[in-house]
C-alpha cells in the first residue's frame, strides 16, 4: 500500500517538475517565468520528498525528508524575491502586454527603496491608461 | 551504475522509470532556458530551478535504489543552492549599481580636447 502512495506522489511531483520546466521555457517574461520556476518546481520537489518519506517509512529518514521540504519551502520565496528585486534594478524588460507596473513612479532608483515622496499619480495613471488603450485598439 | 534495488516493488520500479524520464526532460528544458536566457536574472532563475530538479532527481534515485544515504546529498544541495541564488542576486544588484555609477561618471567627465 505504501509503495502505491509513494508511486503516486512521485509521479505527481515529477509531473509538476516537468510542468515548471515547460513554463520556464515557454512563458514570455522573467517575472512570469519565475512564477513557474519557483512555485511549481518547489511543489514538485516537495511531492517527491514526501514520496521518499512515505516509501522508507523510518522516523530518521522521514524527518530528514520533511526537514528538506521545510527548508525548500522556507527558502524558495526568499530567493525568488531577491532575484525579482535584482531584476527590477537591472531593468529587465517586461512583457509587451503587461498592464501595469506598480513600482514605476514610486520607486527611488538611487537608494532602491519605495519612496512615497516620488509617488506621482499622473505617471501612475498614465501607465494604466496608455496600456489599456493599446489593448483596446 | 545501479539504478534499481533488487527488492523494489514493480509499481515503484515503473513509477520511478517514468519519473526519471520526466525529471530528465525537465532538466534538459531548463538547460535550454539557461543557454537562451536573454538576461542574467533569467539564467539565475534557471539555475535555481536546475538545483531544485536535481534535488527531485536525487530523491527519486534514493527511492529506486532504496539507499537513504543520498537524501543527505539532497539536503546539502538545497542549502547550497539557496546560498548560491542569494549570492547571485546580491551580485546582480551590485553590478547594476556599478554600471549606473560608471555611466554617470562617464557622462559627467569633462572632454579633453
Amino acid at each position: 500500500m505504501t509503495d502505491v502512495i509513494a508511486a503516486i506522489l512521485m509521479l505527481l511531483g515529477s509531473a509538476f517538475a516537468l510542468i515548471s520546466a515547460v513554463g520556464l521555457l515557454r512563458l514570455p517574461d522573467l517575472l512570469i517565468r519565475m512564477h513557474a520556476a519557483t512555485k511549481a518546481g518547489t511543489l514538485g520537489a516537495g511531492f517527491v520528498l514526501l514520496a521518499v518519506a512515505v516509501d522508507f517509512g523510518g522516523t530518521g529518514i522521514a524527518v530528514r525528508a520533511i526537514a528538506t521540504i521545510i527548508f525548500l519551502f522556507a527558502t524558495a520565496p526568499v530567493a525568488a524575491h531577491l532575484i525579482g528585486r535584482a531584476s527590477y534594478f537591472v531593468g529587465v524588460r517586461l512583457w509587451d502586454e503587461t498592464i501595469v507596473d506598480e513600482l514605476r513612479g514610486r520607486y527611488n532608483p538611487e537608494t532602491h527603496e519605495l519612496d512615497p515622496d516620488l509617488y506621482d499619480p499622473v505617471v501612475f495613471r498614465n501607465v494604466r491608461r496608455t496600456s489599456s488603450e493599446e489593448k483596446s485598439s | 551504475m545501479i539504478f534499481f534495488a533488487p527488492d523494489i516493488s514493480p509499481i515503484l520500479r515503473i513509477a520511478s522509470i517514468i519519473s526519471f524520464v520526466m525529471v530528465t526532460a525537465a532538466l534538459l528544458l531548463t538547460v535550454v532556458r539557461l543557454i537562451l536566457g536573454p538576461s542574467l536574472p533569467d539564467r539565475v532563475v534557471a539555475l535555481d530551478l536546475l538545483s531544485v530538479l536535481a534535488i527531485s532527481f536525487i530523491a527519486i534515485y534514493s527511492m529506486s535504489t532504496s539507499r537513504s544515504v543520498f537524501l543527505d546529498a539532497a539536503l546539502a544541495l538545497a542549502l547550497v543552492s539557496f546560498l548560491g541564488t542569494v549570492a547571485f542576486a546580491r551580485y546582480i544588484e551590485w553590478w547594476s549599481d556599478k554600471m549606473k555609477d560608471l555611466a554617470a561618471s562617464s557622462s559627467e567627465e569633462p572632454q579633453h580636447d
